[in-house]
């Protein structure tokens, strides 16, 4: 089965950086004596606390349950003593949060044993210990994985695209996890296949990433699953593209992938489904690059969720000049962070220090319609246009002119000329046309 | 060559006299009656077409008040003195005073008193600073100061000091109300203008940590409830707040002695 890879429109090629930490094997981020576990790591409603402060728990113990049918628990990354507290979150505010103190031991909860009789599981069953282990998108988004693999019954689902783009720049996370565990993606696959009943699966990777695709071709071969070599392109890993790269098909402007029969899940998160069906493990641990020019030791390290930035710099061997921003995820789409103290959450891929001279100083200036952001907007949209709305608040001509399908990858700002910021400007047309819509 | 001339300035007298006798008959025949009194009441009214009154322009406020669907009070911005003469207009017993509102802005972190906690780049606007990590400054609940209420303000009465904080210019502020959805912090409100004391403070989090972000934060010390009379001062969580039915006096700013000076006259800020 090959298959005929389109090229979608526009998009970007920045410098791509991967040379720090591509060549870095994984490694496993030793015990740490506290770890913070933020509950709310997911899109859809906050989870339910089981635990109060004074509370022992084991390695893999729900600390939080679903608190709604978008929603998704979370678990304990060791044993030891619980404590509720505030914590600051990624996205700049106090969250509530756990904090475990390790007692040393990293005892697993009886709950985490190894199925031998996994392959004779249901679709059902799987996505009962998917939902159960708090599975979340680990590329980024962080959407909860069953609520993708539970599609209402009048949609239906024929193909499962694995995303190993991993087109953000920096990047080599999901490139060192398909390197090093092939199986593990996927069996994943062939599980989350399992779930949604589909027979064609796809895993799109790009073509930079030569060892990653023959590993995955050899991988599997016998096992109905297609590898897809893509263009390097920017942002060849964001959902719709990738739909139309591999299938053709393309999503309707506010339509989900769904509607075209189609369901994409990371690399990561088919690993951690392997984990959570075979093993039992909820997702307590991810791969997360840990690169940038101030670091030392530029690489790829399997964290717990709830590991502190400060110890992560620490675990790295430190950084050799300051770091003028620290960002959590890429330089494209990734959030900035003012504290250290923001624990590795559920769909952290990256850990991005960067040095003064490397971001963007600069104040905005008038558009001059030169029409780059038109050229290079994967979504066909015309970012300079729709800013020059939303700065005259005209919020209904902007969604007249479709802001709401903005993807925010940010491929406008990165091309201006003007250096106008078109991905905030989005946000806060977004921001309004949702509120005005309330 | 002469008689040509003479009939082209005939022609045109001609048409001239026609077609004014034309529009002269039409302007009588369909002829709009207004109420005289329509363009007084506007001439009594502020005239500023701020929209405070929720209707289109004074014009259109003029129009109700005169067929009796609004009285002067609708209008935030007019005086007692421009009341008293529309009722005087329209023969109408002068209506119950009218108190004054102000725009306040409960906050007194600058950038001094509250710093920012990272630096921020994007777009100097308000709105669009919430959006990341809903601002840049220590306080979640402080003034942004890039003056996204002063814009709205038709009458320029919000300025942004030089510490990058809104304030308001009460003899400029006619309470028409713009700025209150101006501000993403819902820091603006509406207040009688008599009432000259105010906690310049919104933040509802608990003192210690207000008081790692910002000098000039209610800490909840509860030192204004004391030495104010009852129900003067209200608290509302770890916020002490003036009870603007039954306002403190502005002495109470010496007798309390806030620790913080978040409360302040309206002429010391």
């Amino acid at each position: 089965m090959s298959v005929i890879v389109r090229h979608f429109r526009g998009g970007v090629h920045p410098r791509e950086g991967k040379e720090l930490s591509c060549s870095k094997p994984i490694q496993t981020a030793p015990l740490l004596d506290k770890y913070y576990v933020i509950l709310h790591q997911h899109i859809g409603a906050p989870p339910k606390l089981l635990v109060k402060t004074g509370d022992n728990v084991k390695k893999g113990q729900m600390l939080a349950e679903s608190g709604g049918f978008v929603s998704a628990p979370v678990h304990s990354p060791t044993s030891g003593k619980v404590k509720t507290v505030e914590w600051p979150g990624p996205s700049g505010t106090n969250m509530d949060a756990v904090e475990i103190t390790a007692d040393g031991n990293d005892e697993w909860d009886v709950s985490v044993k190894h199925d031998p009789n996994w392959d004779k599981l249901t679709g059902d069953d799987i996505n009962k210990r998917i939902a159960n282990a708090g599975i979340v998108g680990m590329g980024g988004a962080a959407f909860p994985t069953f609520v993708k693999l539970s599609p209402p019954p009048d949609k239906k689902i024929d193909t499962l695209i694995l995303n190993g783009a991993e087109c953000e720049p920096y990047l080599t996370a999901d490139h060192r996890l398909m390197l090093e565990e092939p199986e593990k993606v996927v069996t994943g696959a062939q599980l989350l296949a399992k779930v949604l009943n589909v027979k064609k699966i796809y895993i799109g990777i790009e073509k930079n990433k030569s060892d990653a695709i023959e590993k995955l071709i050899i991988e599997s071969e016998k096992r109905n699953v297609v590898v897809v070599p893509l263009r390097v392109r920017y942002p060849q890993g964001a959902e719709k593209q990738l739909i139309y790269a591999i299938t053709g098909k393309e999503v309707p402007s506010g339509k989900l992938p769904m509607d075209v029969g189609c369901v994409v899940q990371n690399v990561g998160t088919a690993a951690a489904v392997r984990d959570a069906v075979i093993d039992n493990i909820p997702l307590i641990e991810r791969v997360t690059t840990v690169t940038g020019s101030t670091v030392c030791n530029p690489g790829n390290w399997k964290f717990r969720v709830g590991t502190p930035l400060s110890k992560v710099l620490e675990l790295v061997g430190g950084i050799n000049k300051q770091p003028a921003k620290i960002l959590l995820g890429g330089p494209m789409m990734g959030m900035s962070q003012y504290s250290l103290d923001v624990p590795i959450m559920k769909n952290a891929s990256g850990v991005l220090l960067l040095a003064k001279e490397e971001i963007a100083q600069y104040s905005s200036h008038p558009c001059i319609r030169c029409g780059r952001c038109v050229d290079v907007c994967p979504m066909s949209l015309m970012a300079g246009t729709l800013s020059l709305m939303i700065e005259s608040e005209n919020f209904d001509l902007a969604e007249y002119t479709n802001v709401m399908d903005c993807i925010e990858c940010g491929s406008c700002a990165y091309v201006c000329p003007a250096l106008r910021p078109l991905v905030q400007h989005m946000r806060r047309g977004k921001a309004e046309v949702i509120a005005n819509k309330k | 060559m002469f008689e040509l001339v003479v009939l082209s300035v005939g022609l045109v007298v001609c048409m001239g006299i026609l077609l004014g006798l034309g529009i002269g008959i039409t302007a009588r025949v369909f002829e709009v009656k207004q109420d005289p009194r329509i363009e007084l009441v506007l001439d009594a009214l502020p005239g500023a077409n701020c929209g405070g009154c929720g209707l289109a322009g004074c014009a259109d406020l003029a129009k109700a008040i005169v067929a009796g669907k609004q009285t002067a009070a609708k209008c935030p911005v007019c005086t007692s003195d421009g009341a008293s003469k529309i009722s005087e207009i329209l023969g109408t017993k002068t209506g119950q005073n009218v108190v004054k509102n102000v725009a306040i802005v409960l906050c007194c972190g600058d950038n001094v008193n509250a710093k920012s906690v990272v630096g921020y780049n994007g777009i100097k606007d308000c709105k669009s600073a919430i959006l990341v990590s809903s601002g840049a400054k220590g306080c979640k609940y402080g003034c942004l100061g890039f003056g996204t209420c002063a814009e709205a303000c038709p009458f320029d009465a919000i300025e942004i000091t030089d510490d990058g904080l809104a304030v308001v210019h009460s003899e400029l502020c006619v309470s028409c109300g713009k700025c209150i959805n101006a501000c993403p912090k819902n820091l603006i409100k509406l207040v009688p203008e008599t009432v000259k004391v105010h906690v310049f403070c919104s933040s509802p989090e608990k003192a210690p940590v207000k008081m790692k972000v910002c000098k000039v934060s209610c800490i909840g010390c509860r030192k204004c409830v004391k030495n104010a009379e009852k129900n003067q001062m209200l608290m509302k969580g770890f916020l002490a707040q003036v009870n603007y039915d039954d306002p403190p006096p502005p002495e109470l700013v010496e007798a309390s002695g806030c620790p913080t000076k978040c409360l302040r006259r309206t002429d010391d800020h």
